[in-house]
């Protein structure tokens, strides 16, 4: 076990480096296809008033000049032992892990990304733990009153929630009830968890109650549709043979084997989401890791994007890892011996 | 049976949204006017009254002011910054040589000394200009400003390999050693052929070239002071020295910073400036939505970029009198025109493109930008009306409904011998719609007189540098028409038409905003302009320019920009200024 | 057919007492509505049974076995919780120990479950839930009859493990089913099902998905638990081998009826009704000779929708024809053939042995 995990976290290593290259080559290899040269790449990152020279000397100052290969391997460089900037007017040393510096901030990307991390996994925890909780209810009721009033007008309800975009949810939401009602936080507040928890789970209302909408659908139809199968299994035959009351059946017999596939989308759908929440976090003004790869594709600004790439990577990796580890735990029959 | 219960359940979800959507869209502000803020003012000023007057006036002070950006300034140094609201934002922290007088409407475009005691005094047939600075003027702690701090600000403003954001006035004007990089890369070098600081509070600048209108150079904020020894280069935007009534505090890069009240700054020194505000906090990459929406129920007082509230807001804000009551519909510093370009035949002939001219329909551009509130006003010269020098002419009048003279047209396809019109190419820029729509509206109005447009769509990024930009492309691609826009750096006619019809900046390399303009007699007028120092005959050389250039039918003028905004409910004081063609960020102050 | 008339026809012992049958099932019907129709299960079907008896009912696939034990345990009447659909219909009476189990709550029936009366399944992977140990199902089925802590439901767990013959039960009670072979899942839910001491065991198909080998130990472990408990076993097979080996007494069901009911020695020596004789005669025997043929029963079950009238036997009975037609239009009931032994069918008690004796018997 202990073996295997170790193979994985290896493996896992690999496969951030596959995708540190294959941001690396989406962004220069691809436009140097298309016939861009280091100087229109640079183009991007001067002013309107930029001359050619700034303009090479934008390209020479941001490493644009050198082959590709020979960046990706002074960025890689970087990441394991550290790497200078030169700001101008003095050099600053970038401590390992050098993620790099925004072509646009010009502020070193890692401290950054670490600062945005906890916005992004206050809001997913937060979020997941919720439509966890209700989407598994509804889809249980919902599975045991099965073409009730109920059943239909709760899966009509996930229909719309999966099928309403969240930019849509979201802004009415804060209209209604940040600025309307004026009962939860306006856009663009985050009280940090270590400043005050109270405040903080206040500022995070609306955007879990959003995000979870989205999901909470998802899995009540997982839920319910895995209760359906259980429900029919002999072992719920055979718990009733014993005696036990119904409810005992339902939560400990049915809705335990139920869960399984629930659990395990479950982990991955979270790991998806650390990666970035973009739409959430851009309706909700949430500085989080998704809002930052938005800021990043949309300036063109590599370091940023390769950060948070790698780290989405990272962390979708660490949940897949997770699930497999727990699937021995969820399911005895799969367990490695 | 079962089918259809399964419709009735969507269809209540259905229903149930759309009652959602109705609560809130009639929620946010709409008649109900008692549900809002009960203790803030709502100026009944009326719409547009923040334009040519002051709206809320009060000499109140206190209070904070809540400011948003659903993006990020480019930067907060003042030396490397190149966006409108943020030169309207930084005389807040900074004080240049001259400024924008805070002013509603006209006279907001008025020049007056800020750091100086007076405006330049020229000399050396307008090559060298001197200034004396305001003793007494402190950085936030409490260092005196020197003229060497004013020079050591302008000198770093040229390091373009550390700034290359910022406008490039000084690179080409100032006479720079050969070989000058800049402090930090050539920090020995004598820099006395371009200024000269004799003693500690005059100031000396040598140019290359006469330039009649320095002034105008003088109010950019990279004429703002820096510290040498807290300059910390391209870092020196998260630790901004302050000369202004307000410093910096809890700046968090990317996310929000405050600007809180400079100690060290003396009102004595400063008639220009009243800083009522006590507080200003600043939120950036917040939802552009949500911040039209913040607006309008009194959570946040200004939408600092005043590029307009977005398309939701603007029919919400246009449709109900009360929130009409609280816009202000500002004229910009710019103008959205198209290039017809006379290196692609048959369009060399003058007569064909004032066929374009007057076949076009004007008021499908003004919709395909957004309406008269959003879009602009119908615009028939180079030069907005809020330019000094702008003259109203219409060389080719569009008939009286200005959608186009065709009769005009067709006799002018005729004198260049295409009675039956012929085809060419219309480019724009695929990002943005308002560019679409216009080149379609282009081909619907010209296909009128037989004028067939193809539409070629390029990605903005480069479209300056490889396409629309870029000489031997157009040629090559045929790209007889061109979407553009342009906005001045300040507004005045050097600022506005440098870049747009002087032929010397078109570069063969591309990249240039002048795709059309080659006129020889247009760049001796500009030469000229630059000698002149009477600042109103000045302005007369350019309209005379304005109209020279369109007499050769090269450009379309389409819309003066208009934005739409909307007051704050907080804030006192509000009105727009010319100079910017948004809300003045100096004059404002707070209820509470 | 009154419950007096009954009975009479109830199976005694020789020598023993007349006294009140353990478990007395008077004209159970079950049907199902369906889309396709009404789906008579079991319809109109009577038997009782002694303590410490074993019962075994035999019959095709649809005959209505299981359908009876469900119906005896109470498992047709759907719990609130999926009242949404239109369940089992059922008609007659069940009497355990002279209560009418049909007449009482679902929540009395549901108390006696695991309790007096257990049930074990034919599938015993299927029918244990994989995600919990083997020793928390068994302490589960005991805990919810016997308010003890765990420790001492626990210890209770491990004796049952051993007493069912599972070795090393003590770290056998912390397995998952996976990890057991067919077997000895069987033996553990076995256990299961005698946790609380029940006085009625029934055994669906114990053995079916079983070796042979395997399945003589199940069927020792049954008799011997039996005989040690003193339980009632009503044991469900489609085996006449399993029925012989175990059965004091044997119910024939065949579309939901019963078509004969004796000792096992009266059924296997003197089997009354066509469709024994089809089965004992599809039976394969080591002693019979290896070139003749197995005597298959013609034709196929009957829908349970549209149960032939008459005799539901009628349309695969090579004799239905010597009833001149009394068998495609009148049901026959069950009759007394001899003291014990009863069967249902429109032929004539002499022509019956006849055939029995000189068609039938000699092909075995």
């Amino acid at each position: 076990m202990f073996a295997y995990i170790v193979r994985r976290l290896l493996w896992s290593v690999v496969l951030l480096s596959v995708l540190s290259v294959v941001v690396f080559s989406i962004f220069y290899l691809i436009p140097l296809v298309g016939g861009a040269t280091p100087e229109t790449l640079a183009g991007r990152y001067v002013g309107r008033a930029a001359t050619p020279e700034t303009v090479h000397l934008t390209a020479e100052r941001l490493g644009l000049l050198d082959p590709v290969p020979v960046q990706y391997w002074h960025w890689l460089k970087g990441v394991f032992v550290g790497a200078e900037y030169d700001y101008g007017s003095g050099v600053e040393h970038c401590p390992a892990p050098c993620l790099g510096y925004s072509f646009i901030t010009k502020q070193p990307v890692w401290p950054e990304l670490l600062d945005r991390a906890p916005v992004t996994i206050s809001l997913v925890v937060g979020a997941s733990l919720i439509w966890l909780i209700a989407g598994v209810s509804v889809g249980v009721i919902s599975a045991l009153r099965r073409g009730t009033v109920f059943d239909r007008g709760a899966m009509g309800v996930a229909l719309a929630g999966v099928s309403l975009p969240i930019f849509f949810t979201g802004l009415i939401a804060l209209a209604f009830f940040s600025y309307r009602l004026r009962i939860t936080a306006p856009g663009g507040t985050f009280v940090p968890f270590s400043e005050s928890p109270g405040r903080w789970a206040y500022s995070l209302l609306l955007p879990w109650i959003t995000l979870a909408f989205l999901f909470a659908a998802q899995y009540a139809r997982l839920t319910r549709a895995g209760m359906l199968e259980t429900m029919t299994e002999d072992y719920i035959r055979t718990a009733r043979a014993k005696g036990l009351p119904e409810r005992t059946v339902i939560l400990r017999h049915g809705l335990r084997g139920a869960l399984t596939p629930v659990l395990t989308i479950f982990g991955l759908d979270v790991g998806l989401l650390l990666g970035g929440a973009v739409i959430t976090e851009k309706t909700f003004s949430l500085n989080g890791l998704g809002k930052y790869a938005y800021d990043g594709i949309v300036s063109n600004d590599l370091p940023k994007i390769l950060g948070v790439t790698l780290v989405a990577g990272f962390f979708v990796i660490i949940a897949n890892l997770v699930v497999d580890l727990l699937y021995g735990v969820i399911d005895p029959r799969v367990r490695l011996e | 049976m079962n089918h259809s219960r399964s419709v009735r359940a969507r269809g209540l979800a259905a229903v149930g949204v759309s009652a959602a959507l109705l609560l809130a869209a009639c929620g946010g502000g709409g008649g109900s006017g008692g549900n809002e803020n009960p203790g803030a003012q709502s100026s009944q000023a009326g719409f547009n009254a923040g334009s040519t007057s002051v709206v809320n006036p009060s000499d109140k002070k206190g209070g904070t002011l809540k400011f948003a950006n659903e993006g990020d300034w480019d930067t907060l140094d003042p030396g490397e910054t190149y966006y409108a609201y943020s030169w309207n934002f930084a005389r807040l922290y900074g004080r240049s040589l001259m400024m924008f007088k805070s002013a509603p409407g006209k006279e907001g475009n008025q020049l007056v000394p800020d750091l100086a005691e007076a405006p330049g005094q020229a000399s050396d047939n307008a090559k060298t200009w001197t200034y004396k600075l305001r003793k007494g003027v402190k950085f936030d702690d409490g260092t005196e400003v020197t003229s060497a701090d004013v020079k050591y600000a302008v000198l770093r403003s040229t390091d373009k390999q550390t700034f290359p954001n910022g406008p490039a006035y000084w690179d080409a004007l100032l006479n720079l050693p050969s070989g000058y990089k800049g402090p930090y890369k050539s920090p020995n070098m004598n820099t006395d052929s371009a200024i000269e600081t004799p003693d500690e509070s005059t100031i000396v600048f040598h140019l290359k070239q006469p330039f009649a209108a320095f002034d105008y150079l003088g109010q950019q904020p990279d004429t703002m002071p820096v510290p040498k020894d807290k300059d910390t280069g391209a870092k020196y935007r998260n630790s901004i020295v302050s000369t202004g009534p307000y410093k910096f505090a809890d700046l968090q890069p990317g996310k929000s910073f405050n600007l809180v009240r400079n100690d060290q700054w003396d009102p004595a020194t400063d008639p220009n400036r009243k800083a009522l505000p006590d507080r200003i906090e600043v939120s950036l990459n917040v939802n552009a939505d949500d911040i039209d929406n913040r607006i309008i129920s009194g959570d946040l007082d200004v939408a600092v970029t005043a590029l307009g509230v977005q398309p939701a807001a603007q029919s919400r804000v246009l449709q109900d009198p009360t929130l009409k009551e609280n816009a202000d519909n500002p004229l910009g510093v710019r103008l959205w025109y198209t290039s017809i370009n006379p290196t692609v035949p048959p369009l060399n002939n003058i007569e064909c493109r004032k066929a374009v001219e007057y076949a076009m329909d004007r008021t499908s551009y003004q919709t395909a930008y957004g309406g008269q509130f959003a879009g602009g006003d119908l615009a028939t010269t180079i030069l907005p009306p809020s330019v000094p020098g702008y003259q109203a002419y219409d060389l080719y009048p569009d008939g009286q409904d200005h959608k186009g003279d065709l009769d005009a047209a067709k006799k002018s396809l005729e004198a260049c011998g295409q009675p039956n019109g012929f085809q060419t190419n219309i480019a724009y820029r695929s990002e943005r719609p308002k560019e679409k729509a216009t080149a379609e509206a282009f081909q619907q109005a010209l296909a009128r007189v037989g004028i067939q447009l193809t539409l070629k769509p390029y990605p903005q990024g480069d479209y300056f540098a490889q396409y629309a930009g870029l000489p031997p492309y157009v040629v090559k691609n045929k790209l007889g028409l061109a979407l553009n826009g342009w906005a001045a750096d300040w507004p005045d006619g050097f600022g506005f038409l440098s870049q747009i019809v002087d032929s010397r900046v078109i570069r063969p390399a591309g990249g240039s905003s002048n795709m059309s303009v080659r006129i020889p007699e247009v760049d001796q007028m500009l030469d000229k302009a630059l000698t002149e120092l009477d600042t109103d005959k000045r302005n007369q050389d350019w309209g005379a320019i304005d109209k020279r250039v369109m007499e050769e039918a090269v450009i379309y003028p389409g819309v003066y920009s208009k934005s739409l905004l909307v007051r704050s409910k907080n804030a006192t004081n509000i009105f727009v200024t010319d100079a910017y063609g948004e809300y003045d960020y100096l004059g404002l102050g707070a209820q509470k | 057919m009154t419950t007096s008339a009954l009975r009479d026809l109830v199976i005694r012992h020789p020598g023993q007492a007349a006294q009140e049958p353990f478990l007395e099932v008077v004209d159970l019907s079950v049907h199902f509505p369906t889309d396709d129709g009404l789906v008579k299960s079991v319809d109109g079907l009577s038997f009782a049974l002694d303590r410490g008896r074993t019962l075994g009912i035999v019959g095709e696939s649809g005959s209505g076995k299981s359908v009876t034990s469900l119906a005896i345990m109470g498992l047709h009447t759907r719990p609130a919780s999926e009242q949404t659909r239109p369940g089992a219909q059922l008609s007659g009476e069940i009497y355990l120990e002279g209560e009418d189990l049909l007449a009482k709550s679902p929540e009395y029936v549901r108390s006696l479950r695991g309790k007096r009366m257990a049930m074990i399944f034919q599938d015993p992977l299927s029918a244990m839930n994989p995600y919990y140990t083997v020793g928390h199902q068994i302490i589960e089925a005991y805990r919810i009859h016997n308010p003890v802590n765990k420790k001492v439901a626990r210890k209770h767990a491990i004796d049952l493990l051993g007493r069912v013959g599972i070795p090393e039960p003590s770290q056998r009670i912390d397995a998952y089913p996976h990890q057991f072979s067919g077997g000895m899942r069987q033996r553990a839910m076995i256990a299961m099902a005698l946790s609380c001491d029940p006085d009625l065991l029934i055994a669906d198909e114990p053995t079916t998905a079983l070796d042979v080998t395997v399945q003589a130990q199940i069927l020792d472990l049954i008799r011997d638990l039996q005989s040690e408990f003193n339980s009632s076993v009503i044991l469900i097979t489609h085996d006449l081998g399993v029925v012989a080996e175990l059965a004091d007494d044997v119910l024939v069901m065949y579309a939901g009826r019963a078509m004969e009911y004796g000792s096992a020695d009266q059924l296997f020596n003197r089997p009354a009704h066509p469709y024994t004789w089809g089965l004992l005669g599809s039976m394969p025997r080591f002693d019979r000779k290896k070139s003749e043929r197995l005597l298959a029963i013609k034709g196929t079950p009957p829908s349970l929708i549209n149960v032939p009238p008459g005799c539901p036997f009628h349309p695969r009975c090579s004799y239905a024809a010597r009833n001149n037609g009394r068998s495609e239009e009148v049901r026959p009931e069950l009759a007394p053939v001899e003291p014990g032994h009863t069967v249902a069918c429109h032929l004539i008690q002499i022509e019956r042995e006849q055939i029995w004796e000189h068609e039938i018997a000699p092909k075995l």
